[in-house]
C-alpha cells in the first residue's frame, strides 16, 4: 500500500487484516511501517495486542488493544458476598496475587469497622513481600528472555519457586492463596515457617546477586535498555504511573511507607529505592533493588511475629455495610 | 504548595483535619461557584462534589492550584441498586420485588450516576477525590485528557461501560469490549447473562452451622 493514509485508516484497515489473530500484518506507509503483534504472539505473556508504528526499529507510535484479558472482575462482584470476592481479586495479577487479597480485605474491615489482630497484619505484611519478590523475580527473567538473554528465565523460575514453596506451606496454594479473611486469615502458621522463611530470604539475596550478574553482566542487555522507553517524571505523573515504574522516573513515593496502612512495614528497617533516569534500564533496576529491599524487610519481620489470634471477633456470616473505602497499597508490579 | 503538610502524624480518628480543611478551602476559593458538596475522612481523604459545568476546571484547579499533578484513577459509578438483585433467585418462584430507591455516597447527589476521579499531590501525599453528577437521560461532561493525559483511557472506558460522553475526548474508542458490542455492561440494569440463564446454585446448599441457625452469632 503506497497511497497515503490516515493513521487510522491504516489501523483500521491492519486491525481488519489482524482479526482472525492468525496472521501478523504489516503495511509499509510514507510515515513509517505499521506492524500488527499479537494478539498471539511469541512475546506476549497474556494476550495483547500493539499496533506500532515503526521507523527502522524506533517505535514512533503504539495503539495496544487490552480487552482481550478484560474478564469484568466488577460485573462479577455485583453478584457475589464479599467473602466470595477474595477469590476474584487474587487472580487480578495472579503472580502477585496475595498483594491483590490484602487491599480488598483491608476496605472491606475499614467499612465494617473491624482491625484484625497485630498477628495477622504482621503475616500479611511477610506473605505481601513475599509475594513481590515472586513476581518481580519473575519479571526480571522474563525480561532478559524478551531481549535476548535466555539463560536468566531458567534461574528465575527456578528462584522463585524457592518462594512460592513457603507461599504454599503458609497458605495451601501457590498461585492462588485465598488466605485473607474479613477480620483476619484463614490459618495460623506452620511449625518452623518463619525461620525457614527468613532462611529463604538470605538465598534470595544470593538470587538477585546472580541475575543482576547476567543481566547486567551482558553488555546486549544494557544496550538494549539503556536510553530506551524514557518516560519523563511529569509524563509519568500525568499517566497515573506507580509503584516501580514512578520511582524509576525519579519519584520518591512508596505507599507502604507514606500512606496509613494497618500492615507493619514500618516495624523494618528498609529503603525506597528511586532512580533518575527514567528509561527501562531504571525500571529494572529498581525492581531488583525492591526485591533486595522486600527480602531484608521479611527476613526482620520474621523476628518480630507477635503471639495472639488470628482472626478478630467477626459474625460467622460476614455483612459489610454499604459504604465507600479507599485502600492503596504497593502492588508488586506498580 | 501549602505550608500545612503535616498530614502523616495526622492520627486517624483526629476528629478534624486541618491540613485537608486548608485544601478544601483552598480548592473553593478557586472554583468560585462550582463547588457542590463535600467530605472529609479525617486522615484519609477528602471528597468534593462540584457541578457538571465545571468539572473540567475542578481537574484544572487541582492540578494548577493544589499541585495534585499524579492523576490516580477516573470512573463510573451507578448508583441504583441492581434490578436483579445477587443473581440468586430461585427461577421458579415469584419474582421478587425489589427496592429500586438511589441512595448516592458521601457528598451525595441528585442523579443516577456519578463521574469520580481521584488525584494526589506528590509533594503532600494528600488525595483529592472528586465527583459530579452526569443527567440520567443523557450522561455527558467535560473531558479531562487536556488536564490529565491519563484519563484518556480511563475515559474511554467508562464511556464503554456506563455509557457517559466526555465531551472534547475526541477519541472516545471502545477500549476493552469488542467493536460491536452493544450495551453498557456496568449499568446495574444491563443482566449478567450467565446468572440468569443459570442461577447460582450455592445458595440453595448452604448447610447449616454446626450449633443453631442463628446468623448473627459472634464466632467464638
Amino acid at each position: 500500500m503506497t497511497a497515503v493514509v490516515s493513521d487510522r485508516q491504516a489501523l483500521a484497515y491492519i486491525g481488519g487484516q489482524a482479526t482472525d489473530a492468525r496472521v501478523n500484518v504489516e503495511i509499509q506507509t510514507d510515515d513509517g511501517m505499521y506492524l500488527n503483534i499479537g494478539p498471539q504472539h511469541p512475546a506476549t505473556h497474556g494476550t495483547l495486542r500493539i499496533i506500532a508504528r515503526l521507523d527502522g526499529e524506533q517505535v514512533i507510535s503504539a495503539d495496544p488493544v487490552p480487552g482481550y484479558m478484560h474478564r469484568g472482575y466488577e460485573k462479577l462482584t455485583e453478584v457475589r458476598t464479599y467473602p466470595q470476592v477474595t477469590t476474584l481479586v487474587n487472580r487480578i495479577d495472579w503472580l502477585g496475587s496475595f498483594a491483590n487479597e490484602v487491599p480488598f480485605i483491608l476496605a472491606a474491615e475499614q467499612l465494617m469497622g473491624v482491625e484484625a489482630p497485630p498477628r495477622a497484619q504482621m503475616i500479611r505484611t511477610i506473605l505481601f513481600e513475599l509475594s513481590r519478590i515472586a513476581n518481580i523475580i519473575l519479571f526480571l527473567g522474563d525480561m532478559g528472555v524478551q531481549l535476548g538473554a535466555v539463560t536468566p528465565v531458567f534461574y528465575a523460575f527456578r528462584d522463585r519457586e524457592h518462594v512460592l514453596n513457603q507461599i504454599e506451606s503458609a497458605t495451601g496454594g501457590r498461585f492462588h492463596p485465598n488466605y485473607d479473611r474479613i477480620g483476619g486469615l484463614k490459618d495460623d502458621l506452620p511449625k518452623g515457617w518463619l525461620a525457614e522463611t527468613a532462611a529463604t530470604m538470605v538465598k534470595v539475596q544470593g538470587f538477585c546477586d546472580e541475575l543482576d550478574d547476567l543481566l547486567v553482566g551482558n553488555p546486549i542487555f544494557t544496550q538494549r535498555c539503556r536510553g530506551v522507553g524514557i518516560i519523563p517524571t511529569d509524563v509519568a505523573m500525568a499517566y497515573g504511573l506507580s509503584g516501580a515504574n514512578l520511582r524509576a522516573s525519579g519519584v520518591d513515593w512508596d505507599l507502604r511507607r507514606d500512606a496509613e496502612s494497618p500492615l507493619m512495614w514500618n516495624k523494618a528497617d528498609w529503603k525506597v529505592i528511586t532512580h533518575p533516569d527514567g528509561d527501562s534500564f531504571a525500571r529494572y533496576w529498581v525492581r531488583l533493588q525492591e526485591v533486595r529491599e522486600s527480602a531484608k524487610i521479611v527476613e526482620q519481620l520474621c523476628g518480630q511475629v507477635p503471639a495472639g489470634p488470628i482472626m478478630a471477633k467477626v459474625p460467622r456470616i460476614i455483612k459489610v455495610p454499604e459504604g465507600e473505602a479507599y485502600v492503596g497499597t504497593e502492588n508488586p508490579l506498580g | 504548595m501549602t505550608d500545612t503538610a503535616v498530614v502523616p502524624d495526622a492520627p486517624i480518628d483526629a476528629p478534624i483535619d486541618a491540613a485537608r480543611q486548608a485544601m478544601l478551602e483552598e480548592f473553593t476559593a478557586a472554583l468560585g461557584d462550582g463547588f457542590v458538596a463535600s467530605h472529609i475522612t479525617p486522615g484519609k481523604d477528602l471528597m468534593v462534589r462540584v457541578t457538571n459545568q465545571s468539572w473540567a476546571e475542578a481537574g484544572r484547579v487541582a492540578r494548577d492550584v493544589l499541585g495534585c499533578t499524579f492523576f490516580s484513577f477516573l470512573a463510573g459509578l451507578d448508583w441504583m441498586p441492581s434490578p436483579y438483585g445477587k443473581g440468586e433467585d430461585d427461577p421458579t418462584a415469584e419474582p421478587v420485588a425489589r427496592d429500586l430507591t438511589i441512595k448516592q455516597g458521601y457528598t451525595g447527589g441528585d442523579t443516577r450516576m456519578q463521574v469520580f476521579a481521584r488525584v494526589v499531590n506528590p509533594e503532600t501525599k494528600m488525595a483529592l477525590t472528586l465527583k459530579v453528577d452526569v443527567a440520567d437521560d443523557d450522561p455527558r461532561v467535560g473531558s479531562w485528557v487536556n488536564v490529565y493525559a491519563g484519563a484518556n483511557w480511563h475515559e474511554r472506558e467508562c464511556w464503554e461501560m456506563y455509557g457517559i460522553v466526555f465531551d472534547g475526548h475526541g477519541d472516545l474508542r471502545k477500549l476493552y469490549l469488542p467493536g460491536d458490542f452493544e450495551g453498557f455492561p456496568l449499568r446495574k440494569d444491563f443482566p449478567l447473562v450467565a446468572r440468569i440463564v443459570k442461577p447460582w446454585p450455592g445458595i440453595v446448599d448452604v448447610e447449616p452451622m454446626p450449633g443453631g441457625g442463628n446468623d448473627e452469632e459472634e464466632s467464638e
